[in-house]
């Protein structure tokens, strides 16, 4: 295989983070959901948590878009 | 029209000022958009600082900003930490503004160089470990070491605890830088997708509303993300302050 079809596997690999980081989005804000619709009250003090959590995860999944990106452009 | 979608980050030196160790010092149109954001910011808080007993509109949108960082850090740090609140509400709005001054067509995210962000996350985590060695003294590295483990986990907890710490400016750093990335270079895909299928012509012309959609939509959606990422950046400050005043966990 040339080295340059390589590279392009491999920046298409370190795509896949975004599968992860999908689920535990998806996953952050549906779990919010369920709780905001039990208890609607107690919902507005936990929007902060919700962003942190969703800041978090989403991170992950954008050091695999830097991953990809450090393997095509270096 | 033919311009890769890498080639909005490109730094332009337009003037060299002066060298240092070999190192030419220039002002490039990143530095040029850093000082326009930060005027912005300036122009924003002296318009809407008039004080008057009864705000008007301006002015209720300089309270509104202030509260919002001021309870920001009383409610994840408490009231002892609003002697850093200056610092939390400088990033937040050099974050804000520049983010959304990139937003604007022809205009240069400054957020978008890890250096910039790297400076920032730096500077945060080190503040976190000079207020926090000022205040506690050596208790501070009590941090490293939560209470109340048994004694053969402290093993594997501390080299953690150390290896989660250190992270933190990385993670804070690449966050905002690769967010800004990202949806800078998604927007310009679509953007040139669109304008290759106008180029072309004819009935492929028509296929370019859908591409044409999609870069209103991402326009909408980055300018959440940027100050959603403003605010996630604050708040981690926030919550990393948290180690300078309660290190008893």
């Amino acid at each position: 295989m040339e080295a340059e079809a390589a590279k392009f596997i491999g920046a298409g690999l370190a795509g896949t983070a975004l599968i992860g980081a999908g689920i535990g989005i998806g996953s952050i804000f549906s779990k919010y959901l369920e709780g905001a619709l039990r208890n609607p009250s107690a919902a507005a003090g936990q929007r902060t948590n919700l962003l942190l959590g969703f800041a978090l995860c989403e991170a992950t999944g954008l050091f695999g878009f830097v991953l990809a990106m450090i393997i095509l452009f270096s | 029209m033919a311009s890769g979608p890498m080639e909005q980050f490109q730094i332009d030196r337009q003037v060299d000022l002066f060298e240092i160790a070999g190192q030419t010092v220039s002002w490039t149109n990143s530095a040029f958009w850093m000082v326009a954001s930060v005027l912005a910011i300036i122009a924003f808080f002296v318009l809407t600082m008039r004080g008057k007993l009864i705000p008007g509109r301006m002015q209720s949108l300089g309270e509104l900003s202030y509260e919002f960082i001021a309870d920001m850090v009383r409610d994840t740090v408490g009231p002892e930490a609003m002697r850093f609140m200056p610092f939390v509400f400088a990033l937040f709005f050099f974050i804000l503004f520049a983010n959304l001054i990139g937003m604007n067509p022809y205009a240069f995210t400054t957020t978008s160089h890890l250096a910039v962000t790297a400076a920032m996350a730096i500077f945060t985590i080190l503040i976190v470990m000079v207020a926090g060695i000022w205040k506690n003294g050596f208790k501070w590295f009590k941090i490293f070491a939560p209470a109340g483990l048994p004694l053969p986990m402290y093993a594997i907890i501390i080299p953690i605890e150390i290896i989660s710490f250190l992270s933190r400016p990385v993670t804070l750093a690449v966050r905002l830088f690769a967010n800004m990335v990202a949806g800078h270079v998604m927007l310009k895909l679509f953007a040139i997708f669109a304008a290759y299928l106008i180029a072309k012509g004819g009935v492929t012309a028509l296929g370019a509303i859908l591409p044409i959609a999609g870069t209103i939509a991402i326009v909408a959606l980055e300018f959440l993300v940027a100050a959603l990422q403003a605010f996630v950046f604050a708040i981690l400050t926030c919550v990393y302050l948290n180690d300078v005043y309660h290190v008893e966990h």
